[in-house]
């Protein structure tokens, strides 16, 4: 605990990187996933190269993906952005799946008639389509979100792994203390970011719990019937 | 008036659902599409608001040809209600009703202001105005599909099977609230079920169907019933199997002054007004009265 006091700046420091590395890559994976989703779930056939292409993406050693990327991207390889941009190729990787299930989710017979009532194909995307996925979307998006804030403790490997720094270090002094204080830490980030995930979840789709109330609902008259 | 001329659809995996199929469908009366599973209804009503091109022919409206209208602008004049409501589950009950004049830019408030008017239109307590469909009964969402239809004032409502998925009593009740609702708004009606009571409760025409679109017979309830064109007609509505042919069964006697209806397989069917033990005779020159009663309040303006 001493040690810990007597570095709060470091750790502080490390988190606040942590948070910042983290953070975008979800944020990017995310974004790319929707139209990468949305296409694999409208055409059978880029679904299924889709799909084998970013199986393949995250069979990639993360360490070799950190080391690469430079040559590929023509970046330093203590630039932070090789790491973001490897952790949001896994991001995607996992979540284009997801984004397709999410959007076949989506009931056919409301599609349909909120095309017979008059949306044009945009304005029926964004606002019906869009937030219909959202709850598998944020499934998904909640198993990116853990993954991503524990895998980038890798990139202190190649400098800019955030607390993954407490790791190295840590092993190197052999003194155990200071990785542990790096779990906990990385810990209360997954936690806290999943908490804010949920909770906008909570917020932008207030119906998908009244709707998830009224399924068990039903599936209880089923059962009991 | 919507009037089909030669329309044909081969769907992209060969099926041919509708075959040379023609139909003038006079404004202000209601319409019933009607045939068994498969024979083509839904993709008759497809046509009108464009969610289906004709493979040939061409379906008008008031004259005009709908291929050269934009397919959205035209379903946001038309007024669509379907069977499980199709209803948005993310939006409340008053932005569901509310959906057509928000996307047309009506504001906020007077949307809202007119779906809660519409509310009161199909008979549903403006309380449930800021649930979610999921939180309504069945029947609760099906008035809400019709209200939705309703929102633009269209001249024009196609209604697939609306009232298919409720139970029997609910439906009676919607199916009277259309009745009325039709006698109030006057709308040309196109309505598509497979239940040949319903058919023949609602339609000032009656269109029944064979596989393909083919028109077996067309005509108001009481010509059809007076005269089926055919074995197949006679069979759909019944009275091949001696279904609508009453006939007053002697050995009940009732209390009152009614005598019991008995079907052809003996079964009873219901009871007829016999003051005296004598059934009264309709005045000549009126009709039955209940279609009498709808064509008259419902005549075109
Ligand atoms: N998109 C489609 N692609 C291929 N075939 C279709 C399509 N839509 C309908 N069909 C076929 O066209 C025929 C008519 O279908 P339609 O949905 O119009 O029938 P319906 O009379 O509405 O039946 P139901 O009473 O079961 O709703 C059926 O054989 C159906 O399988
Ligand atoms: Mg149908």
């Amino acid at each position: 605990m001493q040690w810990l006091w007597d570095n709060l700046d470091l750790v502080v420091g490390l988190s606040l990187e942590h948070i910042q590395l983290s953070a975008l890559p979800i944020v990017i994976g995310f974004i790319a996933c929707i139209p990468l989703g949305w296409v694999a779930h409208r055409f059978r056939l880029t679904r299924a190269i889709q799909l084998t292409l970013f199986g393949i993406l995250f069979t990639i050693p993360s360490l070799a993906l950190f080391v690469t990327l430079p040559s590929v991207l023509g970046t330093k390889i203590l630039n932070p952005i090789n790491v973001v941009v490897a952790l949001a190729i896994y991001a995607v990787a996992i979540m284009v799946r997801g984004a397709a299930d999410a959007f076949d989710a989506v009931p056919g017979d409301v599609t349909r008639s909120a095309t017979a009532v008059g949306f044009s194909a945009v304005s029926r995307f964004w606002t019906v389509e869009f937030p219909l996925a959202g709850p598998v979307l944020l499934a998904n998006l909640r198993v990116v979100s853990v993954t991503t804030v524990s895998l980038l403790s890798v990139g202190a490997l190649v400098g800019n792994g955030g607390l993954g720094y407490l790791f190295i270090n840590g092993y190197q002094r052999d003194f155990p203390t200071e990785v542990m204080i790096g779990i906990v830490f990385t810990l209360v980030i997954a936690i806290v970011f999943d908490q804010i995930l949920v909770g906008l979840g909570r917020i932008l789709m207030p119906w998908s719990r009244t709707m998830a109330s009224a399924d068990r609902a039903a599936r209880r008259a089923g059962g009991s019937a | 008036m919507i009037e089909f001329h030669g329309v044909t659809k081969e769907f992209a995996d060969g099926t041919l659902a509708v075959d040379d199929f023609d139909l003038v469908i006079p404004s202000r009366k209601t319409t019933v599409l009607v045939g068994s599973s498969g024979c083509g209804k839904t993709t008759l009503l497809r046509m009108i608001n464009r969610m289906v091109d004709p493979t040939s022919g061409f379906v008008d409206i008031d004259g005009e040809d709908i291929a050269q209208l934009e397919p959205v602008k035209l379903r946001r004049r038309i007024g669509y209600v379907m069977q499980n409501s199709g209803l948005l589950p993310h939006r409340k009950v008053i932005d569901n009703v509310a959906t057509v004049p928000l996307l047309e830019g009506v504001p906020k408030r007077e949307a809202h202001a007119r779906a809660l008017e519409l509310l009161d239109t199909v008979g549903l307590d403006r309380s449930l105005a800021n649930r979610y469909p999921s939180q309504l009964s069945g029947g609760q969402q099906q008035r809400v599909g019709v209200a939705r239809g309703l929102a633009v004032d269209p001249n024009i409502l196609l209604m697939d099977e609306p009232f298919g998925a409720v139970d029997p009593i609910v439906r009676a009740d919607l199916q009277q609230e259309l009745i009325r609702l039709q006698q109030e708004l006057g709308k040309t009606v196109v309505f598509v079920t497979h239940d040949i009571d319903e058919a023949f409760l609602l339609g000032d025409q009656v269109v029944i169907l064979e596989i393909g679109a083919h028109i077996a017979q067309k005509g108001t309830p009481a010509e059809i019933l007076a005269n089926p064109a055919n074995d197949f007609v006679a069979n759909f509505i019944g009275s091949g199997r001696g279904k609508r042919r009453l006939t007053v069964d002697a050995s009940v006697t009732s209390s009152g002054d009614d005598l019991v209806l008995v079907d052809g397989a003996g079964y009873a069917a219901g009871v007829v007004d016999a003051p005296r033990g004598v059934i009264a005779r309709p005045d000549s020159g009126s009709k039955s009265r209940s279609i009498s009663n709808k064509t008259d309040q419902a005549g075109d303006a």
